[in-house]
């Protein structure tokens, strides 16, 4: 099996499916002769040619809503949106119209498309390239919302949500497009969307997280040999997958989630209402949540101090189990 | 073939083919467009008003909800949407109800849309008919993509997308021209320019002298026509229609019309609009000219227009009948098409709401 990093094994599956299905369209700003600003997309276009990989006009909009067209037409569009940030001038043909057209539609009429992009801060970036603004989305009926947070989870998310019959928003945490390799098969194979991973078993506590927050999560956890944490990858944010969340804070009772969000709003404030509401009296320390704050993202001189690091997940983790 | 350059836009040129009194430049008619043809065109132009009328009427007694009229652009929607071939994809606004008589569709639909039932909106996948865009100018990107996509494919599968002049700030219209034109989509862009956005006059929505011209902007050919001519409007689409089927690329046509009613049933035109300027557009109304046009050519008399108003009069009265009759959304309607399979969460939402409904 070869090592591969998250941007190596998202060229694959792109690749792989593109082979598959001749539908498979993709689209965005340099995503053609370029490969993309993250060669996420590198030699597609030299393989499927100038009909299957559009190197389109610098207009979000423009794409998202192109590419709606060309799914009811009977194309699979993947589109790639720069970066996160720029998604927002995109966000009424996603909110008003992607999301929403099977239902206003009684199912007739749908638009399966997968809409990638980098996610999130700490790759020292410009303004507006830092966003961890999942929320809008997830708060979004119509749409999924995946994460993927290993170069295996990449790959097989990413060929569930091209197959997937539903519009799916695809965040790729950019921080860990390079920094990590890992053993990804060749053969094609799906992970489902709306099901989280239990990524390591525990009894202590649950840990909930998503994306880069993972490794974080992890490199904490492998400072205490003493703590046994179960930690969970949620992989998709919408649909939530509450059940595997419910069993496992049913036999830890302690419950922390980490994001790299703003706090207001955000899907850990979610998790914790659910969790404290289904598990009040049961649980043996309220549900602690560590994420960003409620402020613009810092330029890259400012960043570590908005980003959640290992001493604040140490300190929640040290409130979760001090109290019994 | 009508040639666009005849008709550029900068030289403040515009189609006409039937002149307010209903006399014709036959040289300009399209061969397709038959006296048979145009006595259709004419019968769904009056069947339109009508359904207008009727909803005017209900909206008042409060049995439908707000919805935008037609009158007096009744020509551009028909006549250009029967231009287009079967298989095409019509791309509405919220003015374009007109499209559903153009597609044969039963028009019990409009009033049940507007009643407020997604059902109206379940249509056979066939019939090529996008649901109403009520966020101004977010469609047009739709109509194209799937012309880019038809393009892309080598069919010849055209979409017409439709909306207002209002609708040409919106950058998504701007970028949906950017769109076709850079990848020559087999789409027609069909500005009904009614001179009126809610209260907000054609001068103050661009400084630009047509609205034709934009597409000269964007590297395609823009017209403007007479917009209460359904001959004229017809010849466009016709002409714009077989260039984009051929690969030639899109066309904007903006169809210079008035609208002679209010925005919708919630405002009232009186308080923003001088009567004086709509009063001489009741005489170049579109009904009314093709009425004379067929009367001197000896193919319409006050016999032929009786029986077709109570014809209209009577589908309409069925169609109404039909939509009132149709039951209410029920709760597995509202939650069951969100995904392609109910969630567990929705399941349990749904659960939990049908506690408060059990009927529904």
């Amino acid at each position: 099996m070869a090592l591969l990093t998250m941007v190596q094994a998202l060229n694959q599956a792109l690749d792989q499916e593109m082979a598959a299905n001749p539908n498979v369209v993709i689209m965005g700003e340099d995503v053609g002769h370029d490969g993309g600003v993250f060669r996420v997309t590198d030699g597609l276009i030299q393989k499927y040619g100038e009909k299957r990989v559009l190197d389109t006009p610098l207009a979000e909009a423009g794409i998202v809503g192109t590419a709606l067209g060309m799914s009811v037409y009977g194309l699979r569009p993947v589109v790639e949106i720069q970066f996160f940030g720029f998604t927002y001038p995109a966000f009424q043909e996603i909110v008003s119209h992607v999301a929403r057209l099977r239902t206003r539609t009684r199912g007739v009429y749908t638009c399966p498309m997968v809409i990638r992009t980098p996610y999130g801060i700490g790759i020292k970036a410009l303004e507006h390239h830092s966003e961890s603004t999942e929320a809008y989305f997830t708060h979004t009926p119509g749409i999924k919302v995946v994460v993927p947070s290993s170069p295996y989870d990449a790959k097989g998310l990413l060929i569930s949500a091209m197959r997937s019959e539903d519009p799916v928003l695809f965040l790729e945490p950019s921080r860990l497009y390079r920094s990590i390799k890992q053993e990804v098969p060749e053969t094609v194979y799906e992970i489902p969307l709306g099901k989280a991973k239990i990524l390591k078993q525990g009894t202590d506590l649950t840990i909930v997280a998503w994306g880069s927050m993972l490794r974080m999560v992890m490199q904490t956890l492998s400072k205490d040999q003493n703590l046994s944490a179960e930690v969970i990858d949620l992989r998709t944010l919408s649909p939530l997958d509450w059940d595997t969340i419910f069993t496992s804070v049913e036999k830890t009772r302690r419950l922390l989630i980490v994001a790299e969000a703003p706090r207001l709003g955000g899907l850990a404030s979610d998790i914790s209402a659910t969790v404290s509401e289904k598990f009040h009296g049961k649980l043996k320390a309220p549900v602690e949540r560590v994420t960003g704050f409620d402020i613009t993202p810092p330029l890259p001189l400012g960043e570590h101090l908005y980003m959640v690091d290992e001493k604040r997940i140490l300190k929640a983790i040290k409130k979760l189990t001090h109290s019994s | 073939m009508l040639n666009f350059k005849d008709y550029n836009p900068l030289e403040g040129k515009q189609l006409q083919i039937m002149d307010e009194k209903g006399n014709l430049n036959e040289s300009l008619r399209p061969a397709e467009l038959t006296d048979e043809l145009l006595i259709d065109i004419y019968k769904k132009m009056t069947l339109l008003r009508e359904m207008d009328k009727k909803a005017a009427s209900l909206q008042r007694q409060g049995r439908m909800g707000v919805f935008a009229s037609s009158y007096g652009q009744e020509a551009s929607v028909i006549a250009s949407s029967m231009a287009m071939g079967k298989e095409d994809w019509i791309v509405p606004a919220y003015r374009q109800q007109g499209a559903i008589i153009a597609k044969n569709l039963p028009i019990s639909n409009f009033f049940l849309y507007y009643k407020g039932n997604e059902v109206a909106s379940r249509l056979p996948r066939e019939s090529h008919l996008f649901p109403v865009a009520i966020p101004v100018g977010s469609q047009p990107l739709h109509a194209a993509g799937l012309g880019m996509a038809a393009r892309l494919k080598g069919d010849q599968t055209c979409a017409i997308a439709y909306f207002g002049e209002g609708a040409t700030s919106e950058g998504e219209t701007l970028e949906a021209f950017n769109f076709a034109g850079v990848y020559k989509a087999n789409t027609i862009f069909f500005c009904e320019n009614n001179q009126w956005a809610i209260s907000t006059p054609r001068l103050r929505q661009t400084a630009a002298k047509t609205i034709a011209q934009k597409g000269v902007a964007f590297g395609f050919d823009g017209i403007q026509v007479d917009g209460n001519d359904p001959f004229a409007v017809f010849a466009a689409t016709l002409a714009a229609r077989k260039r984009a089927a051929e690969g030639e690329g899109p066309t904007l046509i903006e169809s210079f019309t008035y609208r002679l009613g209010d925005h919708t049933s919630a405002d009232s035109a009186k308080k923003y609009r001088d009567p004086a300027e709509v009063e001489p557009w009741h005489d170049k109304e579109p009904l009314l000219r093709t009425r004379l046009y067929l009367t001197q050519k000896g193919l319409w008399d006050d016999q032929k227009e009786e029986d077709l108003a109570n014809e209209v009069y009577n589908q309409v009265g069925i169609a109404v009948a039909e939509a009132e009759k149709t039951p209410n959304q029920t709760i597995d309607d509202i939650f069951d098409y969100t995904f392609a399979e109910l969630t567990p969460t929705l399941q349990e939402q749904k659960s939990y709401l049908k506690q408060f409904y059990p009927e529904t």
